[in-house]
C-alpha cells in the first residue's frame, strides 16, 4: 500500500477580495488524510473549516480563491488543476455528502437517476446498465425496498433516508475520498447516529478516507481517528483523536471541551470562553485566540505560535501549552 | 406549595395536509411547574415541543386541555382578560436573527413590552432598558445599535433582556442556545442560571439536545410523537431512563463513553399515520404483544417518575429481572 497520505493540504491560505484588499479566511492551514483513515476538521462559526473543504473541492464562491499553498491528491495538485481536471475528480474520486441533503438534491428528479447520472457521467454507462448498480448501492446504504425508493422523489423520503440517498451517490463511482460537511448536524439525535454507524461499517467495507468536517466534538469522537483543530482560520491543534480530546495542549481546545455541558457539572456554571470569534479582518499579527485565553504570555500579541509538535504525536499552535 | 403552572390534558390538533384528517401535534399532555422549578421538555423534531409551549403561553390555542398559571385558568379568558397575565410569562426564541426586528433599536425593542403594558414614563423606561441591559452582561450604550450589529450571542442576551422587561414569574425558552456555537452557548446557559436565581425565576426549558437538557433542569419531560412518554427528575431519569425511547435518546449522543448503542430502527412515523397500540412500537427493541394492540398509559412507576411503557418497572423489579 501507498505509504504517502491520500490527501496532504500543505499552507493553504484561503482569501476574499473587500474592497480590493485580499482578507484570509484559511490562513496556512496545513494536515493530511493517510489512506484509509477519517480525519475531522472541527471549529466554530467562522473558523474556515468549511472554506478549507471547498477549497479541497475547488468549490469556493466567486468571490474567494486559494492565494497559496498545495493541495496534493492522490498525485495531483488540486489548488491549480483546471475546471475540467476538477469535474473529472470531483463525484468520481472524490465523493462529497452536505449538511443539507435536500438542497443538494434535485428536487424534480428521481432519486434512482440521479445516483445513475453520475454513473452516465463518469462511467458512460446507459441509464439501464447502472440501474443494477443503483439499486445495489442504496442497499449497500442501508435502505430498505431500493427499487421503490429508487423511483421516489426526494421529498417523498425523510431526513435520514436523504442523507443516505446522497450517501449512496457520492459513493458510487468507488471514490478513494469521502468529504463530509457537517452530514449529520440537521438530522436528529437517534437518526444522525444511524449515519454516523452507517458512515463508520462503509468505511470499513470499502476501505475509504473521510474527510469529516464538523462543529460537534462528539462526532469527532465518534468516527475519526485524526481531529484538526481550527480557530479563526489556523490549525490549533491537531493529532490522534484520543489525545486530542484526552489530553487537550492548546487552550481553546481545552476550552472547548470545558464549554459543553457534562454530566459532572450538572447545573454548575460551565467554564465558558469569554468573548467572540475575531472575524477575518481583525485576526492581526500573533495568537488570534489571545483575547480570549487565559494562558497568554506577553509574546502571544507579537509572535504568532508555530504548530509545535509534542512527544504525543499531536501538535498546539500555542506558546504556553497546557500540560 | 401550590403549583406555577398546571398544564392538564393539553391538546392540539391541525388539519392534515392534502386530506380531509387531522393530524395531532400535542396529545393529552399534563405536566406542572413550581415555582423556582426549570422543567426541561426534550424531544426530536416534529415531537410537538415547539407547539406544547405554545400552547402554554396561549399564542395558540389549543384543541383541548387547560392550562392554570398561578391559579388561573388561562384557556378559559378572554383575549383581552388575557393580557394582565401575559405579563407573568414570556418566551426566549431560537433564532436570535430572526426574533429582533432589524428596524428598531436594541432600546426599543428591550422597551416594547413595556410600551405595550404601559409600564412607566419615557424616562422610566429609559432606566428600566440600561438596567435590563447591564443584567445581561450587556454594555447599556447599546441601545442606540441595531440587531445587525450584534453576534448570535448578544442578540441572544437581548431576546433575553425584552422577556425579562416586565419582571415575569415565568420564562419559556424555545431551544435558546441551539444556534449558537458551543463557547457562545456556554456563556448563555450560564447567565439563564444566573438570571434565574438571582430573579427568582421558572423555566420551560425545550430542548432536543440532551446534555443541555441535562445540565439546567430539575425536571425533565420527554416527548415523542405529541405525548409525554416519560418524565422524572432530571438526575435519575438520564441516570436510569425507565422509557427505551429515554434510553435509545442518551445512548444516541455522540462521544458518550462505553454506551452499550441501541440504535432505533427506521424514523419517527408521520403523526398523520399514528401505529397502533403504543406509537413507539414500530422502533421499539422491547416490543412485546400487547405493544401492538394496547396504547399504553403515563403511569407512576417509581416515586415522582412516570412512563408510558407497559414494560417500565421500579428499580428494584427491574434489578430483580436482570439477575434472573
Amino acid at each position: 500500500m501507498n505509504a504517502d497520505p491520500l490527501l496532504r493540504v500543505e499552507n493553504l491560505t484561503v482569501a476574499f477580495k473587500s474592497d480590493g484588499n485580499l482578507i484570509p479566511v484559511v490562513d496556512g492551514i496545513g494536515f493530511s488524510v493517510p489512506r484509509g483513515r477519517t480525519v475531522g476538521l472541527v471549529g466554530e462559526s467562522g473558523s474556515g473549516k468549511t472554506m478549507t473543504a471547498h477549497a479541497v473541492m475547488r468549490l469556493l464562491p466567486s468571490s474567494v480563491t486559494i492565494t497559496s499553498g498545495r493541495i496534493a491528491f492522490d498525485g495531483i495538485d488540486l489548488a491549480n488543476a483546471s475546471e475540467p481536471e476538477m469535474q473529472h475528480i470531483r463525484g468520481d474520486r472524490i465523493g462529497m455528502i452536505f449538511q443539507e441533503p435536500m438542497t443538494s438534491l434535485n428536487p424534480t428528479m428521481r432519486v434512482g437517476d440521479q445516483i445513475a447520472e453520475m454513473l452516465l457521467l463518469h462511467r458512460a454507462m446507459s441509464r439501464r446498465a447502472a440501474e443494477p448498480q443503483v439499486i445495489a448501492m442504496l442497499s449497500k446504504v442501508g435502505i430498505g425496498s431500493p427499487e421503490l425508493r429508487s423511483a421516489q422523489f426526494p421529498h417523498e423520503l425523510s431526513g435520514g433516508l436523504r442523507q443516505r440517498v446522497m450517501i449512496a451517490m457520492a459513493l458510487i463511482c468507488g471514490p478513494k475520498l469521502l468529504i463530509a460537511d457537517e452530514p449529520t448536524t440537521a438530522l436528529d439525535v437517534t437518526i444522525q447516529a444511524q449515519i454516523l454507524e452507517l458512515l463508520r461499517s462503509l468505511r470499513d467495507a470499502l476501505g475509504l478516507s473521510i474527510l469529516l468536517i464538523t462543529h460537534d466534538l462528539g462526532v469527532i469522537s465518534e468516527l475519526c481517528d485524526e481531529v484538526v483543530v481550527i480557530y479563526a482560520g489556523r490549525v490549533a491543534e491537531q493529532g490522534p483523536v484520543a489525545q486530542v480530546l484526552g489530553r487537550p495542549r492548546h487552550p481553546y481546545t481545552a476550552g472547548l471541551l470545558a464549554a459543553s455541558p457534562r454530566r459532572s457539572r450538572r447545573g454548575a456554571p460551565l467554564p465558558a470562553i469569554p468573548g467572540l470569534v475575531p472575524s477575518p479582518d481583525e485576526r492581526g499579527i500573533g495568537c488570534s485566540f489571545l483575547r480570549r485565553c487565559p494562558r497568554h504570555l506577553d509574546c502571544c500579541a507579537t509572535i504568532t505560535p508555530p504548530l509545535d509538535a509534542t512527544t504525543k504525536g499531536s501538535a498546539a499552535a500555542c506558546w504556553n501549552p497546557v500540560e | 406549595m401550590t403549583a406555577l403552572l398546571a398544564v392538564e390534558a393539553m391538546t392540539k390538533d391541525y388539519p392534515a395536509r392534502g386530506s380531509a384528517g387531522m393530524l395531532r401535534a400535542v396529545d393529552q399532555v399534563s405536566l406542572s411547574l413550581e415555582p423556582g422549578e426549570t422543567l426541561g421538555i426534550v424531544g426530536e423534531s416534529g415531537c410537538g415541543k415547539s407547539t406544547l409551549a405554545r400552547l402554554i403561553l396561549r399564542l395558540i390555542e389549543p384543541t383541548s386541555g387547560t392550562v392554570r398559571f398561578m391559579g388561573t385558568d388561562l384557556t378559559a379568558l378572554s383575549s383581552r382578560a388575557l393580557r394582565p397575565h401575559r405579563r407573568n410569562m414570556q418566551i426566549v426564541f431560537q433564532d436570535p436573527y430572526a426574533s429582533l426586528d432589524p428596524r428598531m433599536s436594541v432600546g426599543s425593542i428591550i422597551a416594547e413590552p413595556l410600551d405595550i403594558h404601559g409600564v412607566g414614563d419615557r424616562q422610566a423606561r429609559r432606566r428600566r432598558v440600561t438596567e435590563l441591559l447591564d443584567l445581561v452582561g450587556l454594555n447599556p450604550a447599546v441601545a442606540d445599535r441595531y440587531p445587525h450589529e450584534f453576534s448570535g450571542g448578544q442578540r441572544q442576551r437581548i431576546g433575553i433582556a425584552r422577556a425579562l422587561a416586565l419582571d415575569p414569574k415565568l420564562v419559556v425558552l424555545d431551544e435558546p442556545v441551539s444556534a449558537l456555537d458551543v463557547s457562545i452557548q456556554a456563556q448563555i446557559l450560564n447567565l439563564l442560571l444566573e438570571l434565574k436565581g438571582r430573579l427568582k425565576l421558572s423555566y420551560i426549558f425545550i430542548s432536543h439536545d440532551l446534555s443541555v437538557i441535562e445540565h439546567v433542569s430539575d425536571r425533565v419531560a420527554v416527548m415523542y410523537l405529541g405525548r409525554i412518554v416519560e418524565t422524572g427528575p432530571a438526575v435519575s431519569l438520564f441516570d436510569r431512563p425507565l422509557h427505551p425511547y429515554t434510553r435509545a435518546l442518551i445512548a444516541a449522543i455522540p462521544g458518550t463513553p462505553e454506551r452499550e448503542r441501541t440504535l432505533l430502527r427506521g424514523d419517527p412515523p408521520s403523526p398523520e399515520r399514528l401505529p397502533s397500540g403504543c406509537h413507539f412500537h414500530p422502533r421499539c427493541p422491547l416490543g412485546g404483544e400487547i405493544c401492538l394492540k394496547t396504547a399504553p398509559v403515563l403511569r407512576l412507576i417509581e416515586e415522582n417518575r412516570k412512563a408510558e411503557c407497559h414494560f417500565a418497572a421500579p428499580a428494584a423489579a427491574a434489578d430483580l429481572r436482570d439477575h434472573s
